[in-house]
């Protein structure tokens, strides 16, 4: 990287680099804004049915009209990407074909048309045609004032209508039960957001391509979604991801002028993503694993605890040293798991080790009497309350000991009067 | 000649699609070979990158891979990240394809590779680009012997193994149930689908084999509820539009693989009216037999 090309990039002194920044910066907000809808809809691939579906259209207006006014274009690129979705929905609705097929289906047969179409002026030689391929990738770096102002007022048109009918979009997205039956009228509002998405396709397309298109829609809410369960924060953070990108990817093109600046929008959307699947806090994949790991080894923990306890019930001494052969006897664990387990109460104070036995200090034994008690008391009240037969409350038992918290187990407590002893009578202990 | 072997090429990615096609969307995975058909291409540019006289076995291989890895990623964020599927298809196809462009235009330069042919191909050029042996023969057209290599090898996996596709299509519990692995022929299924589109990818294009994938096989499922008689007029269908598809490019000088996928769309709305038509005077007839019979 190289200082001197990062400052006359950012200063934005240069007309073009302006018109490249702020034209990837609006389309990148609005599709995100437009994607999120999409996505809780779980319609996330119509932006790609769409933006496949816009060639056909681009086509038929350049033929028509025979500029390439980008205003025209826009219009016939937004009545065939409109008709991409009513034919989809119409297969979907009349058939047996499902919804998966049809959206293929209208993709693929409406880019082969647009395909079509587009060599069929290539080839007839109408000079006017050159660049009008570039729906198909994009041209985000040879964007124009005229460009611009497409974007612009088209990005303020899809800013105003998610912010005026922002309550409806949510209740249409969230549940849509709920709306019709507060009297919403759903069809005109889902027509309203496919409207919205046609139009933030039919922009975008022309800066990405048309396939990188779907991930200008796509990938902002994916991974705005594992940083938050709150619409208007997934909103602000999908427009920051999409703006960010945005940026870096015109920066990229601009720092090394053979990059393409589509394709670079996208990888490093892609990449804010991928690291929100496994590095966000609380939905991340890490952070999942990491947790699911922490439960295991409390179970193994309070199960090794428990272990303890019952030898030492057995042989009424809680705190002799016990064999690893005594404590498999009570009840099995794999070898792996076992010295892990042992070696980590150890050094949380629980155990003691003394050659190759290990005994309970006091709090470990605190500890293995608490699992034991809420393990009797469970089965206590399975039986007493629910009528479950005495030998069918264990492995219940065996998991929701693990759970109880201590509010609970006080009104296990009282409601059973403090018993004395389990349906199998052994002893339930009190501290 | 030549628009024989045209319409042969069209008719082997036609025959190719069909079969898979029919698998793919009755297990409702119709949008997933879509996506394994856009993610193979980094995996071709760096085939096209090691070698400039590329190795038609080596990267079919590598296609394979890449198909399932593509599935796996897919399956990955689904399951671990509880990503919906649509999304999760989304996120992983763009992202490969977009590694893609980028190496094909990082490279443009030392590989016979350009954006356009990533689209749609080229498949006039079929006939201009033979296989030819070492002692000066000439074999045949490359792409039309690599296809039919794809389709044998999609027979030798699909015949054999008819009964566990058919099971694991249909019954996926039940197969499991029967000691039939669900997610090997599922991995099998999808490196075909990745073989495949490899194969055709220079004569019809990433997007355009979707076409081939989907729409022949979606036509065939409105007339018939059988899987063999499904896969069978699928293909049918699939070579009728390779057929016409040819003609209609010649007459009007266009490109040969978009005009089949709008052939092969054009097939499916008649057959979808004809259908329509067939379902109404069925429903027409029984109503008339029952109202006789209440009578």
């Amino acid at each position: 990287m190289n200082l001197e090309t990062f400052i006359e990039f950012f200063s934005l002194q240069n007309p073009n680099v302006r018109y490249v920044v702020l034209g990837s910066i609006l389309l990148s907000i609005s599709s995100a804004i437009v994607g999120c809808f999409t996505f809780l809809k779980k319609k996330a691939l119509l932006g790609d049915v769409v933006s496949h579906a816009v060639l056909p259209g681009i086509c038929i207006s350049f033929m028509v009209s025979g500029t390439k006014d980008p205003f025209i274009l826009i219009i016939g690129a937004f009545l065939s990407g409109w008709l991409s979705i009513i034919v989809l929905d119409y297969i979907v609705a009349n058939s047996k074909i499902k919804e998966d097929t049809a959206t293929g289906l209208s993709l693929s047969v409406f880019f082969g048309i647009g395909i079509l179409l587009l060599t069929v002026i290539q080839h007839s030689g109408n000079a006017a045609q050159t660049g009008l391929d570039s729906f198909l990738f994009g041209k985000a770096a040879a964007l124009v004032g005229k460009d611009l102002l497409a974007f612009s007022i088209i990005a303020t048109v899809i800013l105003i209508v998610v912010f005026f009918f922002y309550k409806e979009f949510k209740l249409v997205c969230f549940d849509q039960e709920y709306a019709k039956s507060i009297g919403l009228p759903v069809k005109k509002i889902e027509l309203l957001l496919t409207s919205i998405t046609v139009l933030a396709v039919v922009t975008g397309i022309q800066a990405v391509g048309v396939v990188l298109m779907a991930a200008m829609l796509i990938t902002p809410a994916a991974a705005g979604k594992f940083w938050t369960n709150r619409l208007s924060i997934m909103l602000l953070l999908a427009s920051v991801f999409g703006a960010f990108s945005g940026i870096a990817g015109a920066y990229i093109s601009y720092a090394a002028p053979s990059m393409p600046t589509g394709p670079w929008i996208v990888m490093i959307l892609s990449f804010i993503a991928i690291l929100s699947f496994f590095f966000a806090p609380e939905k991340g994949i890490l952070i999942k694993l990491f947790k699911q790991r922490k439960i295991r080894n409390q179970l193994l923990e309070e199960n090794l605890l428990k272990s303890f306890y019952k030898i030492g019930e057995m042989n009424e001494d809680f705190t002799a040293s016990r064999s690893n052969e005594e404590l498999i006897e009570i009840r099995r664990f794999s070898s792996a798991q076992f010295k892990a387990g042992l070696s980590r109460l150890s050094s949380q104070g629980f155990i003691k080790k003394e050659n190759s036995t290990w005994s309970l200090t006091q709090e470990g034994l605190q500890k293995g009497m608490r699992v034991v008690k809420l393990h009797r008391l469970w089965e206590l009240y399975l039986t007493k309350y629910l009528r479950i037969a005495p030998d069918h409350v264990h492995e219940d038992a065996d998991t929701i000991e693990h759970v109880i918290t201590p509010e609970i187990e006080e009104r296990l407590e009282k409601l059973l009067e403090y018993p004395e002893a389990d349906p199998h009578s052994s002893n339930i202990p009190y501290q | 000649m030549d628009s024989l072997i045209i319409i042969a090429t069209g008719s082997l990615v036609a025959v190719c699609g069909s079969i898979l096609g029919c698998f793919l969307i009755l297990r409702k995975m119709a949008m997933v070979s879509d996506a394994i058909s856009h993610a193979v291409l980094p995996g071709i540019v760096i085939a096209f990158m090691l070698g400039s006289d590329l190795d038609s076995a080596w990267m079919l291989v590598g296609a394979g891979l890449v198909g399932v890895l593509t599935t796996f990623l897919i399956e990955f964020f689904h399951q671990h990240g509880k990503l919906q599927t649509d999304a999760s298809i989304g996120v992983t196809f763009t992202w490969l394809f977009a590694i893609g462009v980028i190496l094909v235009t990082y490279y443009a330069g030392d590989a016979h590779i350009d954006q356009d042919c990533v689209l749609y191909g080229e498949i006039a050029y079929v006939p201009i680009d033979p296989i030819i042996l070492s002692n000066g023969q000439v074999l045949g057209p490359k792409a039309l012997i690599v296809l039919g290599g794809v389709l044998v090898i999609i027979l030798v996996c699909i015949i054999p193994f008819y009964k566990e596709f058919f099971l694991t299509t249909f019954d996926p519990s039940f197969a499991i149930a029967t000691g039939v692995s669900a997610s090997l022929w599922h991995y099998v299924l999808m490196s075909l689908v990745s073989i495949t589109t490899v194969a055709s990818f220079e004569s019809v294009g990433a997007i355009l084999v979707v076409a081939f994938l989907i729409v022949p096989p979606a036509t065939a499922y409105l007339l018939t509820n059988r899987l063999h008689y499904m896969i069978l007029l699928s293909c049918g269908f699939g070579i009728l539009s390779a057929i016409l598809g040819y003609y209609l490019a010649y007459a009007i000088d266009g490109s040969i693989a978009g005009a089949m996928a709008t052939i092969a769309g054009l097939v499916f709305g008649v057959v979808f009216i004809i259908a329509k038509y067939l379902e109404k005077s069925r429903r027409i007839a029984e109503m008339k037999e029952l109202s006789l019979a209440s009578k």
